[in-house]
Order: C-alpha cells, then sequence, then structure tokens
C-alpha cells in the first residue's frame, strides 16, 4: 500500500543550536490512527507542525529531508501551502475558537478558499457537526457566539472546523488537553468514525490515551524515534529497553 | 540610629506619594472649573451658530467651530490611512532588518517634533511646494502627519494584542496572511484603532502652531465651500481674541476656550466609550 505521508530523513533545528527533530523517517497509511507519544519536549508537536507547514511561521528554524503527500514533496518549490492546509487539517492542544459565531468558526476556511454558495456552507457545517459528535448539542444556536460553548464543546468544535475543509489528513495535537474525562472519551469515540474517512495523526494527552486509540505508534525521545508499531507490538511487547522503560511507567 | 522605624517610613512613603498623585488631579480640576465657570455665561444659541459680528466682539463663533470639525475629518482622513498601513506593516510583516528600524526611528522622531515645526514644514511642503495654498488640504495634511506618531504605536498595540492562537488557527484552516490580517487580527485588534485615533485627533485638534501658516484664517466673511479654501478655526481663534484684538469681552475669550474644550474632552470621551464597550464584547 502506498503510504499518505512518508517522512524521510526529516531533521529540524531551531535557530538556537537545539536540535527539535533528528532524522525522522516514518511512513504514515491511508485510514489510520497513527499516535507519535512520548515525553514532553521530544519533539512530537515539532513533527507535526511541519505537515502541514505551520512551522513555516516560525521566525526561525532549519528543515532537512522530505515529506511527500501522496507522493508529492510538501516542502518543494511551487507548493500551494494554503491549498496544503487545507487538505491537513489540525486541531490544537488549547481550544481555540475564533471571535464570532459557532457558524461562522465552521464556514471560516471555506469562505477564505472563496467557497460562498449558502447550500454548500449549510451542509458541511451539518456534517462535520455530526462528525465532531456536536450536531446535536448546537444544531439549534449556530448563530450563537462559539465563546459561550464548555470547553469540551469548543474543542469539539475545533475539530469541526478542520473538518468542515473535508481535508485528507487531521492532525491532533493533544486535542483533549484540560478536557474532562467524558468529553475526552466523546472526542476518542468520534476518532474511530473519523478514520474511516481521513487519516488521523495524533499526538496524544498520554501513553494510556496513545494506548487506546492508536492503529500504530512512535515512541519520541529526544527528537528521535526510537520505534515505531502496531499498537499491541508498542505497547505489549516493546523491543526497545527505552520505549518499554517509558511504557512501563519507568520515566516520562 | 534609625529616626523612623520600617513602619514609619512606609507610612511617610505612602503619604507623599499619595498627595505627588492627587497633586496631579489638582491642575487638571482647576482648568477645566476656571473655563466653565467664566465661559458657560458665554455659551448661547446665537453662539454656538452665528458667525462673529462688531469686529468679534459680538455674534457667535460657528465658523470656527464648522473649521475645526472640517479639520477633524480631514486630518482623520490623512492619518488614518497611512497610519493603520504603517502599523499593520510594523506589527504583521516587518522583520529585524534596516529598513524597520529606520522608520520605528521616525516614527519615535515624528512623535517629538515641536508644533512648530510642523505648522513650518505644512507651509513649506503643502502650501508652497505642492501649491495647496493656505487651505483646509493643506492643514488637514500638516496635522495628519503629526497625528500619525500617536495612530501608528496605538494601532501596532493593538494589532500586537491579538492573540497569536487566532492567527495559527487562520493559517491552519488554509488562510493567506492577507487574508488572517483583514478577517482575524484587523477586526479584533479595532477597537484599539479606533481608540488611538481618537486620542490622536483630540490631541491634534487643539493645537494652533501646525494650523498657523497652512489653513487658519482670522476672520472670513464666507464659509468654505472646498479644500482649497481657508478656514477659521478654534484654537487659532481663541489665539487671536485673546491676543490680538483690544477690548475684546473676556467672556466670549472663555467662551470659546470652553467649547474647544468640550470639542476634544467629547473626542475622549468617545474613544473611552467604544474602547470600555468594546473590552466588554471582547470574549477571549
Amino acid at each position: 500500500m502506498v503510504p499518505k505521508l512518508s517522512i524521510q530523513n526529516v531533521s529540524f533545528d531551531y535557530g538556537d543550536g537545539a536540535t527539535a527533530l533528528r532524522n525522522i523517517s516514518l511512513d504514515i497509511m491511508p485510514h489510520e490512527l497513527f499516535v507519535l507519544f512520548g515525553p514532553s519536549r521530544s519533539g512530537k508537536s515539532t513533527l507535526l507542525r511541519l505537515l502541514n507547514r505551520l512551522s513555516d511561521l516560525l521566525p526561525v528554524g532549519q528543515m532537512h529531508g522530505r515529506i511527500l503527500f501522496d507522493g508529492q514533496d510538501i516542502f518543494a518549490r511551487g507548493t500551494d501551502v494554503f491549498d496544503l492546509r487545507r487538505r491537513i487539517g489540525m486541531v490544537f492542544a488549547t481550544p481555540t475558537p475564533l471571535p464570532g459565531s459557532i457558524y461562522e468558526n465552521l464556514t471560516y476556511g471555506l469562505k477564505m478558499a472563496g467557497i460562498k454558495d449558502r447550500r454548500v456552507l449549510d451542509e458541511r457545517v451539518a456534517r462535520s457537526l455530526q462528525q465532531a459528535a456536536l450536531w446535536e448539542e448546537v444544531k439549534d444556536r449556530l448563530a450563537d457566539s462559539a465563546f459561550a460553548l464548555s470547553g469540551g464543546q469548543k474543542q469539539r468544535l475545533c475539530l469541526a472546523r478542520s473538518l468542515a475543509l473535508e481535508p485528507e489528513i487531521v492532525l491532533l495535537d493533544n486535542p483533549t488537553s484540560g478536557l474532562d474525562p467524558i468529553s475526552t472519551s466523546i472526542v476518542e469515540e468520534s476518532l474511530y468514525e473519523l478514520k474511516q474517512q481521513y487519516t488521523i495523526v495524533m499526538v496524544p494527552h498520554s501513553m494510556q490515551q496513545a494506548a487506546r486509540v492508536a492503529d500504530r505508534a512512535a515512541f519520541m525521545l529526544d527528537g528521535e524515534i526510537v520505534e515505531v508499531g502496531a499498537q499491541k507490538d508498542l505497547f505489549v511487547y516493546p523491543q526497545d529497553k527505552r520505549t518499554e522503560d517509558y511504557v512501563s511507567g519507568r520515566f516520562g | 540610629m534609625r529616626v523612623l522605624s520600617r513602619q514609619q517610613t512606609q507610612k511617610v512613603a505612602t503619604f507623599l506619594i499619595t498627595t505627588v498623585a492627587t497633586l496631579v488631579v489638582i491642575p487638571v480640576l482647576l482648568i477645566i472649573l476656571m473655563i466653565f465657570y467664566n465661559g458657560m455665561s458665554a455659551i448661547s444659541w446665537e453662539f454656538l451658530t452665528q458667525p462673529p459680528r462688531n469686529g468679534m466682539t459680538e455674534g457667535g463663533i460657528m465658523p470656527a467651530i464648522l473649521g475645526t470639525i472640517l479639520l477633524t475629518l480631514g486630518t482623520a482622513v490623512a492619518a488614518i490611512p497611512l497610519g493603520i498601513g504603517a502599523a499593520i506593516y510594523l506589527a504583521e510583516y516587518a522583520g529585524d532588518n534596516a529598513l524597520t528600524r529606520t522608520i520605528r526611528l521616525a516614527i519615535v522622531n515624528l512623535a517629538g517634533i515641536p508644533s512648530i515645526v510642523y505648522g513650518l514644514f505644512g507651509l513649506g511642503m503643502f502650501v508652497l511646494f505642492f501649491q495647496f495654498g493656505t487651505s483646509i488640504l493643506a492643514g488637514s495634511l500638516t496635522l495628519g502627519l503629526m497625528t500619525l506618531p500617536i495612530v501608528i504605536s496605538t494601532a501596532e498595540e493593538a494589532i500586537l494584542s491579538v492573540p497569536q492562537a487566532f492567527r495559527t488557527v487562520s493559517y491552519s484552516v488554509g488562510a493567506t496572511r492577507w487574508q488572517t490580517i483583514r478577517h482575524q487580527v484587523l477586526p479584533n485588534a479595532m477597537p484599539g484603532i479606533i481608540t488611538g485615533i481618537i486620542l490622536g485627533l483630540s490631541r491634534a485638534i487643539g493645537e494652533t502652531a501646525p494650523i498657523l501658516f497652512t489653513v487658519a484664517a482670522f476672520y472670513l466673511p464666507n464659509l468654505p465651500t472646498s479644500v482649497f479654501d481657508q478656514t477659521m478655526a478654534l484654537p487659532y481663534h481663541l489665539y487671536v481674541i485673546s491676543t490680538q484684538v483690544p477690548g475684546m469681552p473676556l467672556q466670549v475669550q472663555y467662551g470659546t476656550a470652553l467649547v474647544l474644550l468640550l470639542f476634544t474632552l467629547s473626542l475622549t470621551f468617545v474613544a473611552t466609550m467604544i474602547r470600555s464597550a468594546m473590552r466588554r464584547r471582547r470574549e477571549w
């Protein structure tokens, strides 16, 4: 099978000499839920932000290697980075609604892409909210401010906002941080549905969450990938001593 | 040996600092009270709506009020696009390079130039070189230039205070930099920008020196009909009737000062209202 994303020998340095990523190679397959886990500052979020080139916003940083999306190098000259970000959506650790209504939040990306047809917008709003398991709670108050939602609802709104663009890949950067256990399980449950349609790359909130949701996972430490494997291999029969120590809770 | 214990020193310091801070209020109150006290009796419907008569000693100051309103609008038109444009550049586009440093240095210096120098510059640049003549256009441009530093620095501050997360989210759904600025940054920075504009205007519009050679007229029988006309204006009118006209009733002088004061105070008040209204509406 052809990988959806192929990360090839990627290294990333911040200007201050700190190496954030060291020679990362990974293949992410279509319709899998791939989890990047490891202790803080191991480079997970940095890697995630390279995948949709949000890393472009960093004032400093030097990237080496290639990232292929459907076989195309996303850092190649001439890449439409705005189109890339529509095809590879992202949800952040802190639920961040934009000022405005729920409806405006969901249609913002579409409108920026030039889609104005009210029927298309309405239909995308409804579908993305259903996929993010938020439709029943907000369908009667789409014109209300997005800030009036609870924390868990806000995060599902952010998920729906990236889904409204009908991306191919969804990057989830610790999407359940700060959510209560019930909201967390609602988000986690929706992931099973989502990967039927999307490829998901996720940085989990905890190792336990990684073990719960992953199809495959990579254990990262100090900017390197220690071990990659299927959920069972990594969490039950880790090969590397460091993975075993982390998974069994000896550090981290 | 300590003369005072630490607690006593503390009390003395608190007392002194509070006193000094209170002293600041006194001149402001005195100025306002004095002008109100002496000027109130001059204010009448006639004073606000009639042109001066009988060598300025009778009638009203309507042409000067109108001129100041026109100059306020003209200054706004001159300063707003340049000011907001520069602020967007500095806050969103500028890197740390020679150009940016030059711009910042220029703005700092612009703020420090004495107002009479603006007046002379306006005379040389707009009145003579561009041949706008002594006109509302030349005066507005001069005042606009003077307002720029305030508009730029407050607008830049307002733009920078928009949470970075809004920009990141906007980019993450495929918006371009300009779309992000246009649809996320500017709308959320607008209250701060508007406040800065109004405060800058209220500062500039009370100035006499910049309009002295560029637009202000001592007395005009007719109201201005185009931007190339001269106009009377409140600060200059006040200057003239206080220093150049013998036998001017004190009441009229204070009345004019009161109208000018009310004009600038109401601008400041509007700015404060906008800011607090928007702050209440702000949700993040």
